[in-house]
């Protein structure tokens, strides 16, 4: 097969993947009885035509920026971490416990206690298999899947028969104390004169964003980084480079665990203020799609997170305003994994054909 | 516990191992032959939904049977064609189709229903109705051996006689069959199989196939006779639980009806927490006994309850020398 231009390669490839998941949820909607045009144009409105439609989706980017990029990390080590939702979830246990048991005198110190507290509990329930993985041998795959239930089980239990107040009906922790409550948006001088009404979107926006830099910084201008990717392409050869296995799986994994759990910042105490079941709601998968669409790279992570953050927006709006049931996110989410994880080398030879018949072209 | 408590349990046990044994052989096929499936979940959604659907518009739970399997086929297809044909990542390509099955299956019910997702409660012909086996009353009086055939081993549906069937049936292709050990040698070897002039496409779509099958039988069998009609997310996590049986019985059929059994055992148990309490004395959190199988894979697959080795070839695309 020819090889394509790396812009192309970068660009064009997810492009073209987002291009057919598109098409192909257009036919799901047609085929259901709607209109997809309509479809798109709520979904446009609710999400991204006013402040408060941002304030929304920015506070599913911000999720998914941490669990796309937990995805990331691992996928240059080589390894495929499926288990950011119960990652996220032990992290929102983290994030709880640091918030419910300790008075803190200022949001500030809450937030950076409960930052260290959601990635330890994150990276503690990653580094599992992944120490099952280097020394064991199991499947990280299989593992980690293994621990989304798991850790399900386990906040089931706490929720139920530990964590709850005397007295309170549903599954959940008490209320986190005023102290701990996040500055958003429309709190935060400046943002506050874009984002007039309370949104949910809040600081831990910001602290995404380092983080992104941060794996970027990691991966492509430190030792470490080198030695996870080399590890991620070759292990025979990293093996052979003197690059410890048993240190870049752990590692990696940790990484992967800490930046999992490090999203429960901003959905248990940035909004709910609480932990209730299934917090994460599914944000740790769409990691993968997140991942997947961004090209492993913390830009492109992202980008594809606020274009997820604008579906899962706009496809609540869809539920709210059309009766397109919400699940047609769910749909979307499995087509862009499908295309741009799976189908990417059918993309690829489409795009290579394309490509060479410009080439014929321009030399006849 | 008592007898009849027991042999109550023993009764969901065989119930609810069923669609785990379905989804397990399926995985077993597909993972012999070389193509990891963790789509498992996703077909067996689908063929709910399909059978569901099908059986209540039509009044026919074997035209729903059909429509399940054809809907599970459809994504089995999908895999076939990312995995075979394009050479995707075998993981990546199940994740997506699980998440499609999940969104495809509520669209659909919805649309047809308008029920917020379900299909309407199935009766008479629409489900597979229990079977009480002959003899059952002539026997029951004789001690131990007679209410265990009336109360456990009778009154299910054919469907769960199907699945325990479907082992010897699994052992016997797998084993005994020219297809059975190309099958094998192409999730072990696809270099020697290519060498001896077999197609190894060919036999990989045919096991995909196959699991499709099964997983549609798995599937239907949620539907129309372990409930009365299809409900979003009615798998809940069983295509996984069959993986872990699955490997649990590292990849053996006989292996893989105890295992199934065993899980389903765990489930039953969930449902009478009472009698988990009551046998151990201590109370014993409903959420420990729902996260078992699960637990019990990981030890499984660390090694410490001896050591599970998949097919040599799993996950790798086979590229044909040119």
């Amino acid at each position: 097969m020819d090889r394509l231009p790396k812009w192309a390669d970068v660009v064009l490839v997810p492009l073209v993947s987002l291009i057919l998941a598109a098409a192909i949820s257009a036919i799901v909607i047609k085929a259901i009885g709607q209109s997809p045009s309509e479809a798109l144009k709520v979904m446009v409105e609710g999400s991204l035509m006013s402040a408060y439609g941002w304030g929304y989706t920015l506070y599913y980017t911000t999720s998914f920026i941490f669990t796309g990029l937990a995805v990331t990390i691992a996928f240059h080590a080589g390894m495929f971490n499926i288990g950011g939702e119960g990652q996220a979830q032990i992290g929102g246990l983290g994030v709880a416990l640091a918030c419910l048991f300790i008075p803190w005198p200022h949001w500030s110190i809450a937030l950076l206690a409960a930052s260290l507290a959601a990635a330890a509990f994150g990276a503690v329930w990653a580094a599992v298999p992944a120490y099952l993985a280097a020394k064991r041998g199991s499947h990280i795959v299989i593992t980690t899947i293994m621990f989304n239930y798991i850790a399900a089980a386990l906040i089931v239990y706490l929720l139920v028969d530990v964590l709850r107040p005397a007295g309170q009906m549903d599954p959940a922790t008490a209320n986190f104390p005023a102290a701990t409550d996040l500055p958003t948006l429309n709190q935060i001088p400046i943002l506050n004169l874009f984002f007039e009404k309370k949104v949910p979107a809040n600081i831990t926006l910001f602290i995404a964003l380092a983080a992104a830099w941060a794996v970027w910084l990691i991966l492509w201008r430190t030792r470490l980084g080198y030695q996870l990717r080399a590890f991620g392409k070759s292990e025979a050869a990293a093996r052979y480079a003197g690059i410890n296995p048993t240190k870049m799986i752990m590692v990696s994994m940790i990484l992967s665990g800490a930046l999992a759990g490090l999203m429960s910042v901003n959905n248990v105490m940035g909004e709910a203020g609480r932990l209730l079941q299934n917090s994460s709601e599914g944000a740790g998968f769409i990691g993968i799609a997140v991942a997947l669409m961004g090209r492993n790279h913390p830009v492109g992570v992202v980008l594809a997170a606020i274009l997820f953050g604008f579906l899962y927006q706009g496809g609540a709006e869809l539920g709210l305003w059309t009766s397109i049931p919400i699940e047609l996110r769910i749909v979307v989410q499995g087509l862009v994994i499908l295309f741009t994880g799976a189908l990417d080398i059918m993309v690829r030879m489409m795009l290579v054909r394309i490509f060479a018949l410009f080439h014929k072209a321009q030399v006849a | 516990m008592d007898y009849a408590t027991l042999l109550q349990i023993l009764d969901s046990t065989l119930r609810l191992g069923t669609p785990l044994l379905f989804a397990c052989l399926a995985g077993l096929f597909s993972e012999r032959a070389g193509i990891f499936d963790i789509g498992l979940e996703g077909k067996m959604l689908m063929a709910a939904m399909c059978s569901g659907a099908v059986a209540f518009l039509t009044g026919s739970v074997w035209l729903g049977l059909l429509a399940g399997i054809a809907g599970s086929m459809v994504f089995a297809a999908l895999h076939g064609v990312a995995s075979i044909t394009f050479r995707g990542n075998q993981l990546i390509s199940g994740v997506a189709l699980n998440f499609l099955a999940s969104g495809v299956t509520v669209l659909v019910a919805q649309r047809l229903f308008g029920q917020g997702g379900r299909t309407p409660p199935l009766a008479g012909d629409a489900r597979f109705n229990e079977i009480t086996l002959p003899l059952t009353e002539a026997l029951r009086p004789v001690p131990i051996l007679g209410p265990l055939y009336a109360d456990v081993i009778s009154g299910h549906a054919l469907l769960v006689y199907v699945a325990i069937l479907c082992v010897p049936l699994t052992w016997w292709v797998l084993y005994r069959t020219r297809f059975g050990l190309r099958l094998r040698a192409v999730g072990e070897n696809p270099a020697a199989v290519d060498t001896a002039g077999v197609s190894v496409k060919g036999l990989r779509f045919a096991a995909v196939a196959i699991t499709g099958l099964l997983c549609g039988l798995a599937g239907a069998y949620m539907a129309t006779a372990l409930q009365a009609g299809f409900g979003r997310e009615m798998t809940a996590g069983r295509g996984y639980i069959a993986l872990a049986a699955l490997i649990f019985a590292k990849w053996r059929p006989w292996q893989a009806l105890g295992a199934c059994m065993l899980f389903g055992f765990f489930q039953a148990l969930a449902l009478r927490p009472d009698v988990v309490t009551a046998v151990v004395q201590v109370k014993i959190p409903v959420p420990f006994l729902d996260a078992l199988p699960y637990i019990l894979t990981v030890l499984v697959l660390a090694g410490f309850v001896g050591k599970a080795i998949p097919p040599r070839a799993g996950g790798e695309p086979y590229v044909k020398e040119r």
